[in-house]
């Protein structure tokens, strides 16, 4: 059995600072909290590092008895969460600077992180629901961690939600278990084509359940708008896109290497709830007034578009490239649009935008840049990904879809130019808003301009996302 | 050096965005017009160096996003060169008239700059993505030079309606992109690779498919009755830069889309539905013609002729797809007729616009009925707009004539009836430039009522932006030798393409 603990470098990381923060925390004085997030930010590089190492030396492995694979997709789902993670720490620091709990948020922070990473390398159904877990329950705290009114009834939906689906998750796996006699996707692919049909279908949707409720797909999307817009801006940015990856690339790796040949015809499944997702996201977001709900219906219709390439997960070879380029991209655009969110913390409708692009224009710059890039407005890395996931999509046999999803970035140009166009026309009276800090602009900017040049130079990252997945 | 010429423009902005506050605003200005002047110069010499018979030329290929079959692929041919010497000519003569623009400077430069960047990558990418981000990135531009430049609140109302309506033809054109894309073994967008392997050749649904997606595509950026009606309103509210800009070069990018991405990479495709886009170009033709006469807006009746003028170039490359009846020497004339009308249109149209621009600096109103006799208070504004509606309306000695002129002898032999109705649009739109002239020009003077004392004759740079575009419509129209000798050659390639 390979029990090869440098493999797992990045996940050890996180929990290490995580422990250690925890220990430290509690005998720093408040002035010196900042250590914590330092280590934190230290973790994260760390794994990055790590990841890096293993890409370049071609150190694919399993470890483990097989449950956690480290291999093209890992490696590249490691890559977009730390460096999310690392962005997320940074739009936070003006807002738990001197913050009773501070060491508390960066801890609760690198768990879920942890949590995450377990869910992308998960080779198991018990390593999947351990990741579940380990990502879910301190997002449920980091949710309510500012105490108030809407944080509690966030993290109260957020948390009931995430109990219930994450039992229906657990019902999946006994009866998978049952179906196949096994819990490693690689003696399921084996095991489930003589299964009972029935069995395998109601295992599968059980199993789905889970993944979408972390994902906030259709129809376990309920948590995300009330979560999005009760949690502090930084939490919000977290739970809209690291869970996201974590889920995608879980459930990409479930049905790529436990389903494969199974009769059930899940890639149809997958198909019809990439379009809700993308449908309801966007109506639902067309006449929001708040920008975070705006931004959380948004991260719904994404997940349409990225439940696309799930869908065509093996009948596409463009499949999996499109799904991990499409992550990282849309990682660094919603995360550069909530650090405007977080970097103007009393602007709270479209409307408190207005004239952004006089006071701001380096903030109305990465607007501009982030919200077309959701859209998919070529040169942004969003764009290129859409390309991936539009071509894959066609490839498997579902022009429909693809055709259904050009319609859907259309309609979205709608509520993202209803944002956008108060930024640019200014009236006499308006008055700039309240800016947080320089780390939250920073961040902004970072990922702004990452989020273009991973558009641009987007050859240099694609090779990083083909690679064949371990069994 | 097309790398140089494309970016030039942006390497322009890039310098002059950080030193914003030390400079005076004409300052500006004048960055703007010597760089579009140095563009020009540059593209002087490639043309001086193209070998008409050599089909691309000053090919660049670089990889760009291998992976997906993406390259950044440059490279120039008689069909395209044209259209690139017509941009940086264009917005040098918006430079020049835009020294009048008071209003935020600095942003207007840099837009503008953006876009020619823009306009000139399109024009030579050889790249299906790359082509596609230049289309898509002239939307964002165009948008925000109408939302922020336009005439207020219906400006905004006009930049979203343009925006919302060619942002999803561009994404028709993806579709079509992306069905190219599949079907080619390699998969490449590579245009060139594309037209060489044919890959949709006997594949009947499949193709007309992706015709009908990109076809759609363009014709809403063309724009092509029944796509055109962004196209008033934008024009209308857009500023006369923008205006001018818009009609000149990015309408083009419709047409010359069809000629170097639907007929040379779809070519079974386009003789089998090659009646679909003559009956379109002759709808618009007669369609465009007809409201543009029902109009009493100055603008709104140019903005339309356009519908009309781009029908002409869309009945012609309709022809070319017909085999039947006709012969390899007629089908390139009316290639040729095509590029050489969006050359013509881009002239006299940007110089339309300008004058109209001008009329509004004064008057304030674009309504015909508001002006009356003006040819004696302001004689050279009359002149320059009577000279550029007769050529406009096709009178021989000018770029249009030529132009139509071989549209017309192009589609004749196969298409009489299609040809024979197309007619019809010349003598309305002659009939509409004509009761225009003379409501505004001729009779007794009479200003609207905004006006307070004088009314000025058109001003230094006004001069210098406009007549030079009529001038050089004029010599086109006398001695086209020069245009022509590089465009036959490679309408001719395409109509082998085609035939194929």
């Amino acid at each position: 059995m390979n029990e090869n603990l440098t493999a797992l470098v990045p996940e050890i990381a996180l929990l290490a600072a995580a422990v250690i923060g925890l220990l430290a925390g509690s005998w720093l004085p408040r002035r010196r909290q900042w250590i914590i997030a330092a280590l934190a930010a230290a973790a994260c590089v760390t794994g990055m590092i790590a990841t890096a190492f293993t890409m370049a030396e071609g150190r694919e492995q399993t470890v483990f008895s097989d449950a956690f694979a480290v291999d093209t997709a890992t490696d590249a789902g490691r890559l977009t969460v730390l460096g999310a993670l690392l962005l997320v720490g940074a739009m936070s620091v003006e807002r738990m600077r001197h913050h009773r709990r501070e060491a508390e948020y960066y801890v609760l922070l690198l768990l879920t992180g942890a949590g995450t990473l377990a869910m992308i390398g998960a080779n198991d159904l018990l390593m999947l629901f351990a990741g579940y877990l380990l990502a879910g329950v301190p997002a449920y705290a980091l949710a309510g961690f500012a105490k108030d009114a809407a944080g509690t009834e966030a993290a109260l939906k957020y948390y009931l939600m995430g109990a219930l689906l994450g039992t229906v998750m657990l019902a999946g796996i006994a009866t998978t278990y049952g179906a196949g006699h096994a819990t490693l996707y690689g003696e399921l692919r084996t095991a489930l084509p003589s299964a009972a049909y029935g069995l395998v279908a109601t295992g599968l949707v059980a199993l789905l359940a889970g993944v979408l409720f972390k994902i906030g797909g259709v129809p376990a999307h309920f948590w995300v708008p009330d979560v999005t817009d009760g949690a502090m801006a930084p939490v919000a940015a977290y739970v809209t896109t690291l869970p996201k990856i974590g889920g995608l690339i879980a459930a990409y790796r479930l049905l790529h290497q436990a389903l494969p040949t199974s009769e059930v015809n899940w890639p149809l499944l997958l198909a019809v709830l990439a379009a809700l997702s993308m449908t309801l996201g966007n109506l639902a977001a067309f006449f929001q007034t708040s920008v975070k709900r705006l931004l959380a219906y948004s991260t719904i219709s994404q997940v349409g578009y990225l439940l696309m390439a799930v869908a065509v997960a093996t009948r596409s070879d463009l499949a999996q490239r499109g799904l991990l380029f499409y992550l990282a991209a849309y990682a660094l655009t919603n995360l550069g649009a909530f650090a405007v969110v977080t970097e103007l913390p009393d602007a709270r409708t479209l409307d408190d935008y207005r004239g952004l692009a006089r006071h701001r224009p380096g903030l109305a710059a990465v607007l501009v840049i982030c919200l077309l890039g959701l859209v998919g407005t070529p040169p942004t890395g969003v764009f290129l990904g859409k390309l991936q996931v539009f071509s894959a999509a066609i490839d498997g046999g579902y022009t429909w879809l693809a055709a259904l999803a050009v319609t859907n970035t259309v309609a979205s140009l709608f509520y993202y130019l209803r944002w956008l166009a108060p930024v640019f026309w200014s009236t006499a009276g308006d008055t700039p808003a309240d800016a947080a800090g320089r780390w939250s602009a920073a961040v902004a900017y970072v990922a702004g301009a990452g989020s273009l040049a991973l558009g641009i130079a987007g050859g240099a990252a694609l090779p990083l996302t083909t690679g064949p997945l371990l069994p | 050096m097309l790398t140089v010429v494309v970016f030039l423009p942006l390497l322009a902005c890039a310098v002059l965005l950080p030193v914003r506050r030390r400079l005076h605003d004409r300052a500006y200005s004048w960055a703007w017009i010597a760089t579009s002047a140095a563009d020009l110069a540059l593209v002087i010499v490639l043309w001086a160096g193209l070998d008409a018979g050599g089909g691309l030329q000053y090919e660049q290929r670089a990889r760009w996003i291998p992976g997906a079959g993406v390259s950044y692929h440059v490279g120039v041919d008689g069909l395209s060169l044209p259209l690139v010497a017509l941009t940086c000519l264009l917005f040098l003569a918006v430079a020049v008239y835009s020294l009048r623009e008071r209003r935020r400077i600095r942003s207007y430069v840099c837009l503008f700059l953006f876009l020619q960047t823009v306009c000139l990558g399109l024009f030579v990418a050889l790249d299906l993505i790359l082509f596609f981000v230049f289309f898509d990135l002239s939307i964002v531009g165009m948008f925000f030079v109408i939302a922020g430049w336009g005439h207020g609140e219906q400006g905004r109302a006009a930049a979203l309606k343009f925006f919302l309506y060619t942002f999803i033809g561009s994404l028709a054109l993806l579709l079509g992109f992306i069905g190219l894309y599949l079907a080619a073994f390699p998969h490449t967008f590579d245009m060139v690779e594309l037209a060489r392997a044919d890959p949709l050749a006997g594949r009947g649904t499949y193709a007309a498919l992706v015709l009908l997606a990109i076809g759609a595509g363009l014709a809403v950026k063309t724009p092509t009755v029944p796509f055109h009606t962004w196209l008033p309103p934008a024009h209308t509210d857009a500023p006369a830069a923008g205006s001018a800009i818009l009609a000149g070069v990015l309408l083009k990018m419709g047409t010359y889309g069809f000629v170097r991405i639907a007929m040379p990479l779809l070519p079974a495709g386009w003789r089998a539905h090659a009646l679909v886009f003559i009956v379109v170009g002759v709808v618009s033709v007669v369609y465009g013609a007809l409201v543009a006469l029902a109009q009493t807006n100055f603008k709104r009746m140019i903005a339309y002729t356009s519908v009309n003028h781009m029908g002409y170039v869309i009945l012609a490359v309709g022809a070319a797809g017909v085999l039947a009846g006709t012969d390899v020497q007629a089908r390139s004339l009316a290639v040729t007729g095509a590029v050489t009308q969006m050359v013509s249109h881009g002239l006299l149209t940007g110089a339309l616009f300008l004058l109209t621009g001008a009329l509004h600096d004064r008057g304030g109103t674009y309504e015909m009925d508001a002006y009356s006799g003006l040819a004696s208070p302001t004689p050279k504004l009359a002149a320059a707009t009577a000279v550029a509606a007769f050529a406009s309306l096709g009178i021989p000695g000018f770029s249009g004539f030529v132009a139509e002129f071989q549209v017309f002898t192009g589609s004749l032999a196969s298409q009489a009836v299609a040809t024979a109705i197309a007619l019809t649009g010349i003598v309305i739109t002659a009939a509409l430039f004509l009761r225009a002239l003379r409501r505004m020009f001729l009779g007794p003077v009479r200003l609207p009522p905004a006006v307070g004392g004088e009314f000025r004759d058109l001003a230094a740079t006004e001069s210098f932006s406009i007549v030079p575009l009529l001038g050089l419509s004029l010599l086109i129209g006398i001695a086209p030798r020069f245009l022509l000798d590089v465009i036959e050659p490679a309408g001719r390639t395409l109509v082998e393409l085609v035939a194929r």
